[in-house]
């Protein structure tokens, strides 16, 4: 069983499981439900054909139609290409993306011997070496101070995937959409990373793990919608959320794509080639949501589910354990379950929402991304970062 | 030169605001229009308006009730519309869309009181067809009241352009386009021929008094 413990535990394990059974399913029917929503959106039905046999499933089948389609077509490189590079560029757009996840906590600790009892919360506070919380299960791959910086770093490398495609493509337009994903990049990259000081200053660590399980204030338990930092970092979760979408590379800041003019960097590639480079979209989508999912709403908390039950009106003790209130104790197995699934559902409906945005406004020029970017998110993050840390200082007792 | 270039330089008395106007050319003046600022530059109202507008509608598609396509709504809909979906969407091929009286089809030739062609191959059809997609090869017939009958009916269905001249033209309602059917694909040209079988199976009789009203029509009866 030991064994069994330390294989879940092992970094790499829960990398795949958080691939395989979130991200890719996820990205996958995401292909679907953007047809399906924007469809919806526009007063039509949108795919809901492709079955096997009878089992049409309202059309979900449509991804693996997709995928089998895209893997059968001709892997066409054209001539002049620089081939290295070429084949290069998918990977390097869907790498960063896939690695970016290891810092997403995107459950609680489990604690395997204490599994099917209420979990003893004040023991945990108190003696957490004892042997009860022995082989515990941390349902985050890479746990680290610099877990934000982390993001920021890798995911700005998914750029030269873009970057690299236009170049290698020997194609004009290809390079123009190469060219306009790096300015794009410039464009919102600092505001995207100032719109999250706020976040760091509140709850005083960069690790996505820590601000998820603690919220902004230690005086109010993490599950308690009001410590999500929503409602104490709105203008940050608005400067965050409109750069990631930039991010993205998707409408309304689809500039690198722009299919009505250049068609983008990823013109000359066909098949699966071109099929990496459209997961990697939805990829990033994925993690956008996941990221403000576990930094703005609370991660993979239930609203009002303390470790070891649903709990109104208690208060935190001087352990840091929160306690008394109405509560409704469950066992830690069905705490972990609901909080998983409150992580997917967050998830899924933050990515819903970038759908919603997608089919909803038409694409900004170049030039005004630069505005909104370097003339309203910029100073707007920047204000935001002053009236935090001034608020932090006055009221806050510099926290 | 004159009256157009003269025309050119009239001022616009709508649209944008005109700020300068430079002429550096005959033809070519450059004019240069105040581009107000969006009033929202923002973008956070009308972008909270529009992300409603398309929740609304998507909410309104994913959860109520799919409007039959006989019921599609109509101008001056029932209040009861409210509550169902907007999908316009028709489910070809299990739903079809009802094609006007007066569309034209596939043909037809129509059949006489005995179930012979009713066509008397008159030729007046193939002259009169723009496409030159009717061959008729006329026969003799044994019945000295018709004198002819086509051995040899056919329409090229990929050449025709659904005129309907043919049928303006046929003068004893041989030919028809009332069917409502499209032509259908094929694999090979050679089956886009509609034949003087397969377009009689389509036939129906025609209710035109067999062969005329005869000598006696002025008085009123057959």
């Amino acid at each position: 069983m030991k064994t069994v413990y330390a294989i879940l535990d092992f970094p790499a394990t829960k990398w795949l499981f958080l691939i395989f059974v979130l991200v890719m399913p996820l990205a996958s029917l995401l292909t679907w439900a953007e047809r399906r929503q924007s469809a919806m959106m526009q007063d039509r039905l949108g795919p809901n054909r492709a079955n096997i046999g009878p089992i049409k499933l309202k059309g979900i089948l449509h991804f693996v139609a997709d995928a089998l389609k895209m893997i059968f077509k001709e892997d066409f490189i054209p001539a002049n290409v620089h081939k290295w590079l070429f084949t290069l560029a998918p990977l390097l757009a869907i790498a960063p993306v896939l690695i970016a996840f290891c810092i997403i906590p995107f459950g609680p600790t489990i604690y395997p011997h204490q599994y099917t009892q209420v979990l003893d919360v004040y023991g945990l506070a108190t003696d957490p070496t004892n042997v009860s919380f022995a082989d515990s299960i941390r349902m985050q791959m890479f746990s680290v101070d610099f877990g934000l910086i982390f993001y920021f770093a890798v995911l700005t490398l998914a750029n030269y995937g873009g970057t690299l495609a236009g170049w290698a493509s020997y194609n004009k337009w290809a390079l123009l959409g190469g060219l306009r994903s790096s300015s794009q990049m410039m464009s919102y990259e600092v505001a995207m990373g100032l719109a999250l000081m706020g976040a760091f200053l509140v709850t005083g660590s960069l690790e996505p793990g820590h601000i998820a399980g603690h919220g902004a204030s230690s005086s109010m338990s993490p599950s308690n919608p009001l410590n999500w930092l929503w409602l104490w970092q709105p203008v940050g979760l608005l400067l965050f959320f409109t750069a990631a979408i930039a991010e993205t590379k998707r409408a309304p800041f689809d500039i690198p794509e722009g299919e009505p003019e250049i068609i983008g960097y990823f013109v000359e590639y066909s098949g699966m080639r071109w099929g990496i480079f459209f997961l990697a979209e939805f990829i990033e989508i994925v993690f956008i949501s996941a990221v403000v999912a576990t930094v703005f709403f609370g991660g993979y908390q239930v609203p009002f589910l303390d470790p070891d039950g649903f709990r109104i009106g208690g208060y935190i003790d001087p352990n840091g354990v929160s306690t008394s209130g109405h509560f409704l104790l469950l066992p830690h197995w069905l705490v972990t379950a609901l909080q998983f699934a409150a992580f997917g559902i967050k998830v899924i409906l933050l990515c819903a929402f970038q759908l919603l945005v997608r089919w909803t406004l038409p694409r900004f020029r170049a030039d005004q991304l630069m505005n909104l970017g370097w003339k309203l998110l910029l100073p707007l993050a920047l204000a935001n970062i002053m009236v935090t840390a001034l608020i932090m200082l006055l009221f806050m007792g510099g926290n | 030169m004159s009256a157009a270039h003269d025309h050119a330089h009239d001022e616009p008395t709508t649209g944008p605001k005109v700020l300068a106007v430079a002429d550096r050319h005959p033809r070519v003046r450059t004019i240069q229009v105040e581009r107000p600022e969006p009033e929202d530059a923002s973008f956070v109202a009308a972008t909270t308006k529009g992300l409603g507008i398309t929740l609304k509608h998507f909410a309104r598609n994913l959860f109520l009730p799919l409007k039959k396509l006989t019921e599609r709504a109509k101008p001056g809909a029932p209040d009861e519309d409210k509550w169902r979906a907007e999908i316009e969407t028709v489910q070809y091929p299990e739903e079809k869309v009802k094609y006007p009286e007066r569309f034209r089809g596939l043909h037809r030739l129509t059949l006489r009181d005995d179930g012979a062609v009713r066509c008397v191959a008159c030729m007046c059809c193939p002259t009169v067809c723009p496409a030159h997609c009717i061959t008729i090869v006329p026969a003799e017939t044994d019945d000295k009241g018709i004198e002819k009958r086509p051995a040899v009916f056919e329409i090229d269905e990929l050449r025709c352009v659904v005129c309907g001249l043919c049928v303006e033209a046929c003068p004893c309602d041989a030919i028809r386009m009332d069917t409502g059917e499209h032509a259908k694909p094929v694999e090979d040209r050679a089956n886009a021929i509609e034949t003087k079988e397969s377009m009689m199976a389509r036939g129906v009789r025609s209710i035109a008094t067999q062969g005329g009203e005869g000598p006696n029509w002025r008085d009123g009866k057959k």
